[in-house]
C-alpha cells in the first residue's frame, strides 16, 4: 500500500495504524466516529478521529481519487473555499479502491440539517451563499459539474454562512469556463437542489413552507444576479468615474470578492469600466485579528471581533488617559474579554458552535438584552444570559466530531 | 430520435491547437456510435461539442436536421446519462426517475405514464415503490438511465460511463447499456478509451488520433481490414503482432520466416523495401495441433519460447524476435501513441489451451497467412486493406442492427413509444 499526501501532515501520523488493507465497509465501529451531518455519498463515507482531529475517508476508484486530491490541494492552495485534503491511499490489496482523506470541516453543518432544523434558515439565504460558492469557482475556472447540497458544507459566520467545496470528484479546471459550461453548471445544480429538497421533503424533514420546486427554480436567477454582479461592464459619465469606481470596488469588496485590475476605456459618450473580478480567500480582518490575537476565525466573525477588540482598547486608554499599543490591547482583550466568555462554557454544551460564533452571538445577546433593559448589561452578564438561555436550544447533534471525539 | 450529422467540425483553442480537425461524422437515426481512441485524441471534446459545451469553431452540427451550433446545451435536448447517480433515500424508485419531469411541471398523468415505461423498458416496475436502498447495484444504474430516458430526449450521450467501476459492474452495466439501446433504438453516441468497450458496444466505431478520425466503421471491419497501423494496433487484445518484414518472391521474410502472399496482396507490396507485417495473435497455433489440411493455407516456423501464459479456456506465448533499429523506434512511438505498456519486440501469439509447448524451448509454431496485412512503416498505411470486404462487413452490421430495433420493437409488448420525442 502506498499513502500520499502533502506535509504538515502530523497530525494525522496516527492514521497510519488503521486497518487500510481492509474494505472501508467493513472496519470497526471502535474504529470509527459517528457523524450525523452527512450528505448523501455514492461511496463508502467513514469519519475517524486521530488527535483531536476528524478526518473524512472515502472510498474510490484511484484515478478518482488522484484526480480530487490534486484539484482539492489547488483549491486550498488558491483559498478557494473547499475541504482540505489531507492525502490518499493507493495500491491497496485485491484491487481494492483508493481511500481519500480530507480533514473534516469542524463546525460546518449539512443541508439536511440547516433544511430541516426548527431554527428554520430562510432557503434563499442558504441558495444564495450556495450561488456564492459558484461563482467563486467559475471565476477560479473551475466547472463543478455535480454542484449539489449535498457536496456543500455550510459554516455560520457571524449572522450569514459561508458555503464549502466538499467533493470534487467531477470537477475540471479550465483556463477560463465558457459562459455555456458554467450554465450547464448551474443547470445541473438546480436539478440536482430540487431533487435534494424533494427528498428532504418525502422523508418529512422539511418546513411545510418551503417548496423545492420553487426553491430550485430560483437559483439560476439567483446565480446570474451575482454573476452580472460582480463581472459586469459598467458605462458612466466622464465626471462621475472617480466615484462610480470607488463604489464599484467597494461593493465587490463587500461581497467579498477582490478586483485584480480594472479598466478603464474612456469616450466622448463616457467612461467605460471593465473589472477582472479575482475569488481571492476574504481575509482581511481575519489575517488582523489572526496577528493580534492568534485566534482563528472567519471574516464576518473576524470583523465582529476586532470591533470589540478596537472598543476594548478604546476603553483602556480613557481609563489609563494615555495610549495603548494595539498589540497590548489585543492581548488584554484575549485574556479579559474574550476567553472568560469562551470558559464560562459548560463543557457539555462545548462544541455545539465555533467559538468565534458563540463570541459573536453573545455580542448579539448583549445588544438585544441592554435593548430591553435600557442600558448597556455589560459582556459578563450577557454571556451568562447567553449561555443559560440560548446556547442550549442549539441542538446537540450538531456537535463538531473532534469534541464528540475528545469526550471517548 | 434523431440523426446527427457533423460537417467538417473544428475545434481550436485560444493556443491555435487544434483539439478536433475537420471531423465530419454522420450518425443514423438510432445508431449507436462509439468515439474511441487514446486520451487527447478529441473524443471528449467532440462530444462535448454535440452536447454544446464547447464552441464550435467551424463546421456544422446538425441534430435532427437543425444546425445546433448556436444552441444551449438545454436547447438541444439530448441526454447525458449518468450525468447524475445520486440515489435520494426518502424518495421511492419512483420518484427518483420521476424527479427531472417534477421540476419541469410536467402533468401526473404524463409523469405516471413516462416513468412506468421506461420501468418496463428497464424492468424496474416491480420496484417502483420501494426505497433505493433496497436496490441492487445494476438496479441503481437503471435507476440513473431511466432519469435520461423519460426526458425523452433526441439522442443519449455517455462520456466515459465505466471507466470507475469495478470491473463485474462494468461487464453487467455494458451488457444493460448495450440492451437498452437496442429496446428503445434511440441514437446514443459513447465515447470511451476502452477498445473492448468500443468492440463490444457499438454499431459503429470512430478511431480518432490528435483530432482526426482513422476509420469509422463496424467492430469487424476495424479488426479485419483496418486503414492503418494506428487502427491495427489500438483495435484487438492482446494486440495485433507487429514484425518487420521485405517482399521476396512474391512473399515476405519475417523474423518468423517467410511467409506467402496471395496475388492481390502480392502485388501491393511490390518494389518496397522495409515493410510492418501485422499478424493478429490468433492467426498463429501450435503447428502439431494444426490439422492436415490446413497446414498448406500457411507457414511453418520454429522460435523460443519465452513465457507462457496458461488461461484454462486459452493459452498465449510470448516470442521475442529481432527488429531493426528504425522498426524498433517506429513500435515504440506507437505504443506510447496508443497509450500501451509493453514496447512490441516480442511477439504474443495464441495457442490451443491443450498445447504442450513449453517456456525456454523452442518450438515449431503454424501462422495463417490468409489474414496478416502489410504496412508502410512510414506512413503506417495498410497496404494491403480490401476496401470492399471491409465495406461488406459494416453493410452487414447495419442490417443487424436494423433487424434487431425491429425485433425489439415487435418483440416485448407495447413498449416502442418510450423515448420518442
Amino acid at each position: 500500500m502506498r499513502y500520499l499526501f502533502r506535509p504538515p501532515a502530523a497530525e494525522a501520523a496516527g492514521l497510519l495504524t488503521l486497518p487500510w488493507h481492509q474494505p472501508l465497509a467493513e472496519w470497526d465501529d471502535s474504529l470509527l466516529l459517528e457523524v450525523p451531518q452527512r450528505g448523501i455519498s455514492r461511496h463508502v463515507v467513514r469519519f475517524v478521529a486521530s488527535e483531536g482531529r476528524v478526518f473524512a475517508l472515502k472510498e474510490i476508484a484511484e484515478p478518482l481519487a488522484r484526480h480530487e486530491y490534486a484539484l482539492l490541494s489547488e483549491f486550498e492552495q488558491e483559498g478557494l473555499p473547499s475541504v482540505s485534503v489531507l492525502g490518499l491511499c493507493v495500491d491497496r490489496p485485491e484491487d481494492q479502491e483508493a481511500i481519500l482523506v480530507t480533514r473534516y470541516l469542524e463546525y460546518s453543518m449539512s443541508y439536511r440539517y440547516l433544511f430541516s432544523s426548527a431554527r428554520a434558515h430562510s432557503p434563499g439565504r442558504l441558495l444564495d451563499t450556495l450561488v456564492e460558492l459558484m461563482v467563486r469557482l467559475h471565476l477560479a475556472g473551475v466547472f463543478w459539474g455535480d454542484c449539489s447540497l449535498s457536496n456543500t458544507l455550510f459554516r455560520l459566520d457571524a449572522g450569514t454562512f459561508a458555503a464549502y467545496l466538499v467533493d470534487a470528484e467531477t470537477a475540471e479546471r479550465h483556463p477560463t469556463l465558457s459562459a455555456r459550461m458554467r450554465e450547464y453548471d448551474v443547470d445541473l445544480a438546480r436539478e440536482r437542489v430540487g431533487a435534494e429538497l424533494l427528498d428532504l421533503r418525502s422523508g418529512e424533514l422539511l418546513p411545510a413552507g418551503i417548496d423545492p420546486i420553487a426553491v430550485a427554480e430560483s437559483l439560476p436567477g439567483r446565480y446570474e444576479s451575482l454573476w452580472d454582479e460582480v463581472t459586469r461592464e459598467e458605462v458612466f459619465r466622464l465626471d462621475e468615474q472617480q466615484y462610480r469606481v470607488a463604489e464599484r470596488l467597494q461593493r465587490l469588496n463587500d461581497l467579498g470578492f477582490d478586483v485584480g485590475e480594472m479598466e478603464l476605456v474612456t469616450s466622448a459618450e463616457g467612461a467605460r469600466l471593465r473589472v477582472d473580478t479575482r475569488v481571492a480567500e476574504p481575509g482581511q480582518n481575519r489575517r488582523e485579528l489572526f496577528r493580534l490575537t492568534g485566534l482563528e476565525a472567519q471574516e464576518r466573525q473576524a470583523r465582529r471581533l476586532l470591533n470589540d477588540l478596537r472598543a476594548y482598547r478604546a476603553y483602556l486608554e480613557q481609563r489609563s488617559g494615555k495610549p495603548v499599543p494595539e498589540t497590548v490591547a489585543g492581548h488584554r482583550w484575549l485574556a479579559e474579554v474574550y476567553q472568560p466568555v469562551i470558559d464560562s462554557i459548560p463543557p457539555e454544551l462545548a462544541g455545539r458552535l465555533e467559538p468565534a460564533q458563540i463570541f459573536h452571538e453573545v455580542l448579539e445577546h448583549r445588544w438585544f438584552l441592554s435593548e430591553r433593559a435600557g442600558r448597556d448589561v455589560g459582556t459578563t452578564a450577557a454571556a451568562r444570559a447567553y449561555v443559560e438561555t440560548v446556547l442550549p436550544r442549539t441542538p446537540r447533534e450538531v456537535t463538531t466530531p473532534s469534541v464528540m471525539a475528545d469526550r471517548h | 430520435m434523431a440523426a446527427i450529422e457533423m460537417k467538417h467540425i473544428v475545434k481550436q483553442y485560444g493556443d491555435g491547437f487544434p483539439a478536433v480537425n475537420d471531423v465530419s461524422l454522420d450518425i443514423a437515426d438510432g445508431e449507436f456510435m462509439i468515439l474511441v481512441g487514446p486520451s487527447g485524441c478529441g473524443k471528449s471534446t467532440l462530444l462535448r461539442m454535440i452536447v454544446g459545451l464547447e464552441d464550435i469553431t467551424s463546421g456544422d452540427m446538425v441534430i435532427g436536421g437543425k444546425r445546433v451550433n448556436d444552441k444551449a446545451p438545454r436547447e438541444r435536448n439530448l441526454s447525458m446519462v449518468f450525468q447524475n447517480y445520486a440515489l435520494y433515500p426518502h424518495l421511492s424508485v419512483f420518484e427518483n426517475i420521476a424527479f427531472p419531469l417534477r421540476l419541469a411541471k410536467t402533468p401526473d398523468a404524463e409523469v405516471d405514464r413516462l416513468v412506468r415505461e421506461a420501468a418496463d423498458v428497464l424492468e424496474l416496475h416491480e420496484h417502483l415503490d420501494r426505497k433505493p436502498a433496497n436496490l441492487s447495484g445494476g438496479q441503481r444504474q437503471r435507476v440513473a438511465m431511466g432519469r435520461a430516458i423519460v426526458r425523452q430526449a433526441e439522442a443519449f450521450l455517455f462520456d466515459e460511463p465505466l471507466s470507475n467501476l469495478d470491473a463485474k459492474l462494468r461487464g453487467q452495466m455494458r451488457t444493460e447499456i448495450s440492451r437498452l439501446q437496442r429496446r428503445l433504438g434511440i441514437t446514443t453516441v459513447y465515447v470511451t478509451h476502452d477498445q473492448m468497450e468500443a468492440m463490444t458496444l457499438g454499431d459503429r466505431v470512430c478511431v480518432l488520433r490528435k483530432g482526426k478520425i482513422q476509420q469509422v466503421a463496424s467492430p469487424r471491419e476495424l479488426y479485419e481490414q483496418p486503414v492503418n497501423l494506428f487502427v491495427a494496433g489500438f483495435i484487438g487484445s492482446p494486440p495485433m503482432n507487429f514484425l518487420p518484414a521485405t517482399p521476396q518472391n512474391g512473399g515476405l521474410s519475417t523474423p518468423f520466416g517467410t511467409i506467402k502472399l496471395d496475388e492481390r496482396r502480392a502485388a501491393a507490396v511490390t518494389g518496397r523495401d522495409l515493410l510492418l507485417v501485422g499478424i493478429r495473435p490468433e492467426y498463429f497455433e501450435d503447428a502439431s495441433l494444426v490439422d492436415e489440411a490446413k497446414l498448406p493455407l500457411g507457414s511453418l516456423f520454429r522460435a523460443r519460447v519465452d513465457v507462457t501464459e496458461w488461461l484454462g479456456d486459452s493459452q498465449f506465448a510470448y516470442i521475442p524476435y529481432e527488429a531493426p533499429d528504425a522498426i524498433r523506434n517506429q513500435l515504440r512511438d506507437l505504443s506510447r501513441e496508443l497509450d500501451a505498456e509493453e514496447l512490441r519486440t516480442q511477439a504474443i501469439v495464441s495457442i490451443d489451451s491443450t498445447s504442450r509447448i513449453r517456456e525456454g524451448r523452442d518450438a515449431e509454431f503454424w501462422l495463417d497467412s490468409r489474414k496478416v496485412h502489410v504496412f508502410d512503416p512510414t506512413t503506417g498505411e495498410n497496404l494491403t486493406r480490401d476496401a470492399e470486404a471491409g465495406a461488406a462487413l459494416t453493410r452487414m452490421a447495419a442490417e443487424d442492427r436494423v433487424e434487431q430495433m425491429e425485433d425489439a420493437k415487435s418483440g416485448s409488448g407495447g413498449t416502442t413509444s418510450v423515448g420518442a420525442a
